[in-house]
């Protein structure tokens, strides 16, 4: 598919060409930002606060990210992230498949209704929940806890998670965990046998994806955790505004440290995830 | 080896009970339950002291609803959201399905570009960027104002784009855009492959023009997608927290509030728990007229699976 037919050889070159200028007008203008982003964080403050902005880069440094990389509670921070990352999708993925697995290959009374709630679920808005998110958590003792913060992200993550292996799972022909019971497997060690080891990229792809939901939510991780070790990054960065003003080269090169792994993990599973997404939209 | 066949039977029928049993029991506890307490905590007058004591909070009945239907302020925030919602919503999803039809007939390189930079946008934490966007519009070094101070006649070195809340929510508009747009262009781009090319082949042959090629085979076939898109888009929307919250601070003004921040505000700085509750109510219940489209699109879809 290359190419919208035109009339004649001439006027369709023509809007070829058109089309891919604006296409990289586009791709600039999107990009902007973040190009931005990475400039600021890697130039010198005077170039920083230089007046007019110099648009392409001169000076290069690595003080910015020193400093974030100093600030006292960085690492603390990265740690809290990932461990909240890590056991939000492993409770979530150790839950989910199971329900996502009945979801695709049983049919029983109820099975609609669970489908309605977990789609219904991502439309209940976080900001609403937080309320009484943090009275539950604080009546359990989990506030300012790791896990209570996993608990918590298991409402936007858990749906999510079973509804895309539920894709991943149905993609998977049914005759093959047939064709193992036949040979005796039960339901269950069918799946564990034969379904199971297929859906190592769905897995791969949704625990990913949950991951970097995990890693950038914010509202609840900044209600719930109250002591500075145990924040976020995506509170950390905050911390480069103070009264006295904004540390934008750190606060840049903040961003960059905290946008790096999920940008990393996100262009190594998007062609699936986009393909699981699509085929859930179109297919129901 | 060999089962009894009614054991066998009693089995395969509880089996995928046990297996949403753990899916279902987290998402009581940690969705129903708050759902349920969210709702009582609107009747009664939760404060501070009821919740560090453990005291049950006094039953208020209506009494918060009245204070906040009541209150001009609320309305004002309702029509700014969905102010705020219609434009955020509508600029995506125009832009989005541009791209994406843009992306069609694009050279290979220039497609493989784009969605190079759509997915590393799409990637980015939302705090990030909020901050990239309050860098770009800061008033003394922000390369907004000096790019469009090169329009001439348009000075804008030191402006503040804050001071006046319809340019500030022009910039937060501009984010929560720049967010979406990935992934409503992306899916949509999907959705758009779907479109048969000997359909789409035969339309042209009959001398359809471009624009009838749209709307009689293109929009038909992607136009359950979009639908989709839209709602959840405009669920987010709706919801919006996070850019207003980093953009302003951590203190937004009274200007900057949507029902998002109004609430969370009500309960965790005024600390208002039960009113903040009841505008939370008033917000689902409001996001339940666009929730109906949206499920009523995807049991449509699934009758027809």
């Amino acid at each position: 598919m290359t190419g919208a037919p035109g009339t004649g050889a001439p006027r369709g070159t023509r809007r070829r060409a058109a089309a891919n200028a604006l296409g990289l007008l586009f791709s600039a203008g999107m990009a902007f930002p973040l190009y931005w982003m990475l400039l600021t964080a890697f130039r010198p403050a005077t170039e920083i606060h230089a007046s007019p902005p110099r648009l392409l880069p001169g000076h290069l440094t690595l003080e910015h990210f020193r400093r974030a990389l100093g600030s006292p509670t960085f690492w603390a921070n990265v740690r809290s992230s990932v461990l909240i990352g890590v056991g939000t999708v492993l409770v979530s993925l150790l839950i989910g498949t199971l329900a996502a697995f009945a979801l695709a290959r049983f049919s029983f009374a109820g099975r609609k209704a669970l489908v309605l709630v977990i789609i219904g679920v991502q439309m209940v808005p976080l900001a609403g929940l937080i309320i009484p998110l943090y009275l539950l958590l604080s009546d359990a003792g989990l506030t300012d806890s790791l896990p209570g913060v996993i608990l918590t992200y298991l409402v936007f993550v858990l749906p999510f998670t079973v509804w895309l292996l539920r894709g991943f799972i149905a993609a998977v022909p049914v005759e093959l965990e047939e064709a193992a019971m036949t040979d005796g497997c039960t339901r269950l060690g069918a799946f564990r046998r034969v379904v199971l080891p297929l859906l190592a990229p769905g897995l791969v792809a949704t625990s990913v994806y949950a991951l970097v939901q995990a890693w950038n939510e914010y509202v609840l991780a900044y209600v719930l955790l109250s002591s500075n070790d145990k924040q976020t990054l995506s509170i950390w960065l905050l911390s480069f505004q103070t009264s006295f003003g904004t540390d934008y080269g750190g606060l840049m090169a903040g961003a960059t440290l905290t946008a790096l792994p999920v940008a990393v993990f996100f262009a190594l599973v998007q062609r699936r995830i986009g393909a699981g997404l699509a085929a859930g939209a179109v297919k129901g | 080896m060999e089962q009894p066949p009614r054991a066998a039977r009693v089995r395969r029928r509880v089996l995928p009970y046990l297996l949403i049993a753990p899916t279902v029991l987290a998402l009581a506890a940690v969705l129903g339950y708050p759902l349920v307490d969210l709702v009582l905590l609107s009747f009664q007058g939760m404060t501070r002291r009821e919740l560090f004591s453990g005291a049950a909070p006094p039953w208020a009945g209506l009494a918060n609803y009245r204070s906040v239907l009541s209150d001009g302020f609320f309305w004002t925030v309702v029509g700014r959201t969905a102010l705020f919602t219609v434009v955020c919503v509508v600029a995506t999803m125009v832009l989005s399905l541009l791209v994406a039809l843009l992306m069609r007939v694009v050279a290979r390189g220039v497609r493989t570009l784009m969605t190079g930079v759509l997915v590393a946008v799409w990637a980015m934490p939302v705090m990030v960027a909020a901050s990239i966007f309050r860098w770009l519009s800061d008033a003394d070094y922000g390369v907004v104002n000096w790019l469009l101070s090169l329009v001439p006649g348009l000075d804008l070195s030191k402006h503040n784009w804050f001071e006046n809340p319809w340019q500030g929510f022009a910039v937060i508009t501009g984010v929560v855009v720049w967010g979406a747009v990935p992934f409503a262009a992306l899916t949509l781009l999907a959705a758009l492959s779907q479109v048969p090319a000997e359909l789409a082949e035969a339309a042209l042959v009959d001398g359809a023009r471009p624009r009838q090629l749209f709307r009689h085979v293109t929009w038909p076939v992607i136009r359950p997608t979009a639908v989709l898109v839209t709602s959840l888009c405009a669920i987010w929307d709706f919801g919006v927290f996070n850019q207003i919250w980093l953009m302003r601070g951590g203190q937004p003004e009274k200007e900057y509030y949507l029902l998002g921040v109004y609430s969370f505000i009500e309960s965790f700085a005024v600390n208002r728990y039960s009113a903040g509750a009841a505008i939370a109510v008033l917000t689902v219940l409001m996001l339940l007229a666009g929730a109906v489209v949206y499920v009523r699109q995807l049991v449509h879809l699934g009758a027809a699976e």
